[in-house]
């Protein structure tokens, strides 16, 4: 069991805090992800657990231990900084079995364990080969095999993909997804980028300003965001955020955004506020002349399966996600409907989710 | 604005062919995307324009000129780096009116203001023209240095990479931020990228570039839905297309001289009626959509599917091929009757 509990952890450094009051625990084989803006406080909790910060006050226990004290290398886990920098003199089995010499265990456990993993990851033919001549998904593969060769009751990485581009961050992402559903360990992924928290995570945690704002399963928060930020954050092209006008009883089921009445959930509490914010996903509008509101076509961005066209209206610049046989032109006047039953209403003032019947739907309706 | 082309150009550094016999022609107002891998000859290409290389073979035109052995000051031409280049102790308003000094450019400084404050309006850095250049984040540096292109309406623009250093959130603001001046500037842009989803969004027409060699020119939709070769389907689309067997249950009969099949993820169904089983390797839920990971039969495909649907890691499901006419690929790898 390598359950890591985080009990009311927080961190100062002088005056700045940069975690407050986080209380949350990482499950026993879950693929937890970290995810915030530069600055939130998602690396400093990572180090904490690592050992490599103190924290200023509360508890975290690894496997039902109480390690907040501990030093790192007292700490069963295994911290992956950079995952793809490898020992360039070093060949494969030289790379892999690396963290085990250091070690020092027995020669054979070392030959045996370094040939178990790199059969998992079918490298196995190369491990006599030179780490320079080898394609760049070989070289990922071998660093992993390094990171998980150990052992470790969790892994900790922090941003590993980072420095690849887009369409082997994608290859990467989904790799060490299937390498998770392999071996089954404890990881705790810290990004900040939100579409390799999603393709990954079993629960992604969101933070901002040194505080956790949500943590769920990544289509649930997707979905269901608590706050303004966190549905923000999370989607790309991100959600629109449309003006409209609050003061709602419990129970609306419209609100009116710049004299359009828009259809959203039934609300479960009454919006005080005179000012609110419609969230809208880019696939949760739709181009049809039937619509309740209007706009001018501003741009259409061809992406293959399918387009992308912003549209500038009396709520702004919205961006819609459609098929792309959908035929439209720049310039064009067209009619905009919205998914109702998927919309969200923000309080303004608090940036809060009104609840809503979207919300209290089962978690997986 | 102009034509601008290159007609049988070759450059060689040593043993390397850095571009191979290539002939294209850029559009007056065209926006040109040249797509393609590390060490493909993008960047070559582009400077090949800009006179920063000289061809060993061929010739360089623009605007009907041939320019060919022109030095790059004399082509009229603006080049935007990867890296911003900006004057580091020159303000923003400054950085960007320095084209309009030349000499040469009898531009009064009424005209100059006038014109770098358009300039600056459009690329939303108005309100940082006096700040020095060293006191901008990455994404207002990478403004200016667009800006400073822009500001004066040269014959040919050239960008190499120019949103590559910025964060998703900019770069897509960028993205339609410079399609839009583009349209209204009718300007000739050739703009070097790796990124798929940048080429496809701004692009008027792509050029595949493989190891110096143009393989391919279309529309962002005539590249994804007729690719030429299977290097060419293989750089467009997210997740990539599939490249089947073609014994692969569902697909329809094959050309003589087809060996696979490509199928886009978006034309993969899954919980089909009939069809073969496959094993769910992996599930991931996007948000707007799910991409999965399937094995048939040994072949590891994706699948491009709704947001919401039904499908665990580690079972199975039955799959189905939604198109009646997959991409063929015959032995050489080139799409069926594109000998």
């Amino acid at each position: 069991m390598a359950e890591i509990r985080i009990d009311n952890v927080s961190k100062h450094f002088g005056d700045f805090v940069a975690v407050r009051g986080s209380t949350f625990t990482i499950r026993d084989g879950e693929f937890f992800v970290m995810l915030g803006p530069s600055g939130c406080g998602k690396t400093t909790t990572l180090r904490m657990v690592a050992g490599l910060e103190i924290p200023s006050g509360g508890r975290i226990t690894l496997a039902g231990e109480d390690v907040t004290m501990k030093r790192g290398r007292e700490r069963d886990i295994a911290f992956v900084f950079q995952l793809f920098a490898l020992y360039p003199h070093m060949n494969v089995r030289q790379n892999i079995s690396f963290p085990l010499r250091i070690q020092g265990l027995p020669r054979r456990e070392i030959r045996e364990r370094t040939e178990d993993v790199a059969r998992m990851l079918q490298i196995d033919h190369l491990l006599a080969s030179a780490v320079g001549g080898l394609s760049s998904g070989d070289r990922q593969r071998v660093a992993l095999g390094r990171a998980i060769v150990r052992r470790a009751k969790a892994f900790l990485m922090d941003e590993p993909l980072g420095a690849l581009d887009a369409e082997f961050r994608e290859l990467m992402c989904e790799e060490l997804r299937l390498l998770h559903n392999r071996i089954g360990a404890t990881t705790v992924y810290v990004t900040h980028d939100q579409i390799e928290a999603m393709a990954m995570a079993d629960r992604v945690c969101v933070m901002n300003h040194a505080e956790v704002l949500q943590i769920g399963p990544p289509l649930e928060v997707y979905e269901r965001p608590a706050t303004r930020f966190v549905a923000g954050f999370l989607g790309s092209p991100s959600m629109n955020f449309l003006p409209a006008r609050g003061g709602l009883p419990k129970g609306a089921r419209e609100v009116d955004v710049e004299g359009s009445m828009i259809r959203m959930p039934e609300t479960r509490a009454p919006l005080e506020t005179s000012n609110a914010m419609l969230g809208a996903r880019p696939e949760h509008i739709s181009i049809s002349d039937a619509g309740p509101m209007r706009g001018r076509v501003f741009g259409i961005e061809y992406m293959g399966a399918r387009q992308l066209v912003t549209v500038d209206t009396a709520a702004g610049r919205l961006k819609v996600r459609t098929p792309n046989n959908v035929r439209v032109h720049y310039g064009e006047m067209v009619g905009l409907e919205f998914a109702s039953e998927r919309l969200i209403l923000f309080d303004a003032a608090t940036d809060r989710a009104v609840p809503s019947a979207l919300f209290s739907e089962a978690v997986h309706g | 604005m102009a034509e601008a082309s290159l007609i049988g150009v070759t450059r060689r550094f040593g043993p390397i062919t850095a571009v191979d016999e290539i002939d294209l022609v850029v559009a007056d107002g065209e926006f040109l995307v040249l797509l393609g891998p590390t060490g493909a000859g993008k960047t070559t290409t582009l400077r090949l324009f800009a006179g920063l290389e000289l061809p060993d073979r061929g010739r360089v035109e623009i605007g009907g000129d041939d320019v060919t052995v022109l030095p790059p000051s004399a082509r009229d031409v603006a080049f935007v780096f990867q890296q911003y280049s900006l004057y580091p102790h020159y303000t923003v308003f400054d950085n960007l009116a320095f084209p309009l000094r030349a000499p040469g450019r009898q531009l009064g400084s009424d005209a100059i203001k006038r014109r770098v404050g358009e300039i600056a309006e459009t690329l939303r850095i108005a309100h940082k023209l006096q700040n020095r250049a060293t006191e901008l984040s990455g994404g207002e540096m990478q403004r200016v240095a667009l800006g400073r292109a822009l500001v004066r309406t040269p014959s040919l623009f050239l960008m190499d990479e120019p949103l590559s250093s910025l964060d998703a959130k900019l770069r897509e603001e960028l993205r339609l931020e410079l399609k839009r001046i583009q349209r209204d500037l009718g300007a000739t842009i050739i703009f070097v990228t790796h990124d798929q989803l940048e080429a496809m969004t701004l692009a008027d027409r792509i050029g595949i570039l493989r190891e110096g060699r143009l393989v391919q020119t279309g529309t962002p939709q005539q590249v994804y839905q007729c690719p030429t070769s299977v290097y060419a389907a293989q750089r467009l689309g997210s997740p990539p297309i599939n490249l089947l067997r073609l014994d692969t249950e569902g697909l329809p009969q094959a050309p003589a001289t087809a060996a696979r099949a490509g199928v886009r993820p978006e034309d993969i169904a899954v919980a089909a009626e009939r069809g073969r089983e496959a094993r769910v390797l992996a599930v991931e839920r996007l948000g707007g959509e799910t991409v999965a990971l399937l094995d048939l039969d040994g072949q590891t495909l994706h699948a491009l599917l709704d947001a919401h649907v039904r499908l665990e890691e580690g079972a199975t499901t039955r799959i189905a091929v939604r198109t009646m006419e997959p991409i063929w690929f015959d032995h050489d790898d080139r799409r069926v009757g594109h000998g």
